[in-house]
Formats: C-alpha cells, structure tokens, sequence
C-alpha cells in the first residue's frame, strides 16, 4: 500500500499507508492529521485542506484543474509554486511515499 | 471540574464549534449532544454523490469517531435535549439525564417544511435532510420508475438531476414563475431549466399543487390545480425548512425568524450561542437580519463562537457563500443578491462559462458563477472588502478580478 508522509508546521512527521485511490485529505482526516480542516468536504469550495507538496513529487501529480487553480488563491497561507489542494490529490502507487507539507493555518 | 461548554446538534455547526474549540486552546469540558445516531457527517452529499453511490457513510463522516476521543469531546449521539433550565446552568435530556454548562451552544438545526395537503401522508412521499432520510431515499429510487419532486430550490434540482442520472423519469413541479427564483437570477434559472430539460427532466413552473393521489395507501401521482395529474411511483418534497426554535423558545430566549443573536451570536442569555441554520443573525452583506442554510453559514459561525468562547470576543462578519451541483455543473454564488437593484454579466449560457453580478444603490453584493471559478473566489474577496466596482468595470471582460483582489490584499498587508 502507498505511503504518504504529512509533515507539520513544527516540522513532525507522520508516515500513514493510504489505499490507492483515497485522496491524500480523506486520508488525513481518517488518521486524525490535525492541519486538514475540508470545511467543504472536497470539492473545491474552500481552501482548508491546502498543502505544500514535496518538490520531488508536484511533477508527478495530475496538474490542477481551473477550480482548484482559483480556490488556492484564497488559501488562508499564501500559495507557493507547490501549493495543492489534497483533496484533489488521489494516491496512486507511483506516489508511494509523497511527501505533503501542511501550511501554519488553513482559516 | 468546571462545567464547560455544552454543544446541543452534531451537524456541521455543532461539530464545527467543538473542534475548533480545541484548535483554540480550550480546555475545559467539552459535551457534544445530537438527536441523530450517528457521528456528525456533511449534509451536501445526502442530495448528491450518496444518492448516486459515489459516497458511502463513513465517506462522509464529517470525522472518524476516535477523532471525539482523541480530543476529549464527550460525543452524545441519539439523544434529545428537552430542556434549558437557565438559571440553574444546565441541560436536560428527554431520557433524564443532565448537563450543566458554562456556555451553551444551540446548533440546533432546522427540519423539512412539510406539504399541508392530501395525501401527504401516502407511502413514496419522501423529505430529505438527514442520512437516515436519505439512505431511504437511496433505496427507493433504485426500483422506482417515475419521480415527481416538489420544488424546483436547489435539494429539489439536485435529488431530480440524481433521479435523471439514474436512469429514471423525473419530473420537477415549482410553484413559482422560476427555478431556484429566491436565490439567483433569472438568466441563472434559465441556464438550469434548460441543464435539466436537455437531460430529459420535465420542469414545470407555476405548478400549484393540489394532492396527491395514491392507491392502497402507495402514492400514484400529483394532481395540480388545474387538474393535470402527474403519475408517480415517488414523489419528493423539497419546499425549504423551518428552524428548531422551541428549545430556545421554551427557555425564554427570544425568537424571530429563527433564534434570536446578536453580532457575537449571543441570544439574549449572554451565556447562550446559536449558530447555523437555527440562528437569525444580523448580516452585514445583507443589511438585515438573516438566517441562512448553509456550510460556510454553519462553519464560520462556529468558529467566531469556539473564538470567544475561549476568551477572543468575536464579531461574526464572514462573507455568506454556497454551492449547488446539478448534472455536471456546480453553480458557485458569493454574498447575497437579495435586494439587488442592478444585474450584469460576463461569459454566456451558450459556452457554459458564465458570471452575474448582482449590485444594490451602486455597490458590488454577489456574484453567481458557472464555470468561472475565479471569478467566484475573486468575488468573495471584492464583496467581503467593499470594493468599488462599477456595473460597467464587472461586464468588461478586460477588468481583471484578480488584479483587483490583489490591491487589497497589498493594502491590508
């Protein structure tokens, strides 16, 4: 099963394994990873599950669609080149070990 | 021990309000009281991805239950709260038991208005607001052939555009000239009474509905006034909700349209908060007093409450937005119209790209967005900043939202 690493603000990491197919929000919710809020339940109406995904992997990643485009441009944390919204992000196997950076805040 | 904060309702609001309350620093008790058997879990989805099997339950589980654990939240889940007595400080459940509070919290809901004619009592008349609604809802639909549903707002569009998506006859009966006619424009109604036809959904307009007829106590169909008859195996109700009140009410705390707050969502008990879709609160994008159903509603409150309740006395002024999603287009909206003296709009039905922007006395107060995602978020930030634009500058095509929103941003920072 994939791995993804959640790393806080302070610099913690959590290694979960997520099933293919979940999306890197669902899964940090399901294992209590403060930092994820999904006020709107994933579909891009807010910008409370933003992250910064690891250099390594935001090539890898399916580009963002204009809805997600324009909801990280309300993202409580300004976005960076690297800014996702996880649950816009489904684990797949090539992602085993995707590594995603929470913000400071995310209302 | 001190007594805390005692939440009653475990939707979005009640939920929202004992997380945050964590996430501010709040140690004391936190007690969490819904009528519902279940852990909270997000409404939008009852009307949507559940129906069609694209959720399941713990999908839409708003939290897994070790998430109330973990954070010291004392989750009571199928029980009734029956009363507030206010000068002792403490809650009452319809089986007995008591809490006392510190702060009270009323996230208390709203519940299906329901269809005073005959035959609203038959077998197939269904209402949908709560999961266990809604995995009836689920069920029914996967042997039912022909659907009618009351009301053409936004749960009657969504569960119509489901039904059609499975495969079934559906027919959307509106008393009003329009769709979705409290909330949006009429070129917004347009777009999606021609989004439901081109599927194969019959909307009828106008539609005064008379009774409803069955047979052996199992619907049949829906007559109109003018004695059209709609056959039906299912029919759904979706005229809108009334706000729970009478807990408040009975306690003495003043009602209006909904429980009565102040701009801390205080009632008149300083010890008493209401919050989401219970609540009448004034609005300053409204300019009134409003009540409003909906999950950013429910979210923000929550956390201006969970604020001040853990010592940062809070002013609740988030701007209002909400979402609908019928077949494949969501329709996002920013602010509220309601009042609106001015209409404009960029984009166009034909290429499904379109915005409206809605003004009063000169000023920017919503925008309605199909497939203009920008244009949405841009506007939450334009309308929640008072920016001054004109009618003409939001029809112009070469006036740059973002641009705009990024000004203030620099301003502010």
């Amino acid at each position: 099963m994939p791995k993804v690493v959640y790393v806080s603000p302070a610099g913690d990491s959590r290694e979960i394994d997520v099933p293919a197919g979940t999306t890197v929000m669902a899964a940090a919710l399901k294992n209590g990873i403060d930092g994820i809020v999904a006020e709107c339940g994933g579909v891009c109406m807010c910008s409370t599950c933003h992250v910064f995904v690891d250099e390594k992997f935001f090539d890898r990643l399916p580009p963002a669609q204009d809805t997600e485009e324009a909801v990280l441009e309300i993202a409580a944390v300004e976005r960076r080149p690297t800014s996702r919204l996880s649950c816009q992000i489904k684990v797949t196997d090539d992602l085993d070990g995707l590594v995603v950076r929470l913000p400071e805040k995310q209302r | 021990m001190r007594s805390g904060t005692v939440i009653v309702g475990t939707g979005q609001a009640g939920f929202q309000t004992a997380a945050s309350l964590r996430t501010e620093g709040y140690q004391e008790k936190i007690t969490l009281i819904g009528e519902e058997p279940h852990i909270p879990y997000q409404r939008p989805p009852l009307s949507k991805g559940f129906p069609l099997g694209q959720q399941d339950i713990e999908s839409i589980e708003l939290r897994p239950r070790n998430f109330y654990q973990d954070h010291q939240i004392d989750l009571i889940d199928g029980k009734r709260v029956a009363a507030i007595d206010r000068a002792q400080r403490h809650v009452t459940l319809a089986s007995g038991e008591s809490f006392p509070y510190e702060k009270l919290v009323l996230a208390v809901g709203a519940r299906n208005r329901t269809l005073p004619i005959k035959g609203a009592e038959l077998d197939g008349v269904l209402y949908l607001r709560s999961l266990d609604e809604a995995v009836v809802v689920k069920d029914r639909l996967e042997n039912a052939k022909e659907i009618v549903v009351i009301g053409g707002g936004f749960i009657g569009l969504e569960l119509a555009a489901v039904a059609c998506s499975l495969g079934k006859s559906v027919t959307v009966l509106e008393a009003l000239p329009r769709l979705m006619s409290r909330a949006v424009a009429p070129i917004i109604s347009e777009f999606y009474g021609a989004l439901h036809a081109s599927k194969g959904v019959k909307v009828v307009c106008n539609a005064s509905v008379s009774e409803i007829q069955g047979s052996g106590g199992r619907v049949q169909g829906v007559f109109l006034a003018d004695g059209k008859k709609h056959p039906a195996d299912l029919v759904f109700v979706g005229i809108g909700v009334v706000p729970n009140t009478e807990l408040a009410r009975n306690s003495g705390i003043p009602i209006a349209n909904g429980i009565a707050v102040n701009e801390h969502l205080q009632t008149s008990d300083e010890n008493i908060f209401a919050i989401g879709d219970c609540a009448e609160h004034p609005c300053v994008f409204a300019g009134a007093r409003i009540r409003l159903e909906s999950v950013q509603n429910a979210a923000d409150q929550a956390q201006c409450v969970a604020s001040t309740i853990a010592g940062r006395r809070n002013v609740y002024r988030a701007l209002p937005w909400f979402w609908t999603d019928q077949f494949e287009i969501k329709l996002q909206m920013a602010g509220i119209s309601n009042g609106h003296d001015c209409v404009v709009s960029r984009g166009n039905a034909e290429s499904r790209k379109l915005s409206v922007f809605y003004f009063r006395e000169g000023r920017l107060i919503a925008i309605d967005s199909i497939n203009r995602p920008l244009d949405h978020m841009m506007g939450r930030k334009l309308i929640a900043a008072g920016v001054q634009l004109t009618p003409a500058q939001a029809a112009d095509e070469g006036v740059d939202l973002k641009k705009l929103a990024g000004l203030i941003s620099a301003a502010h920072s």
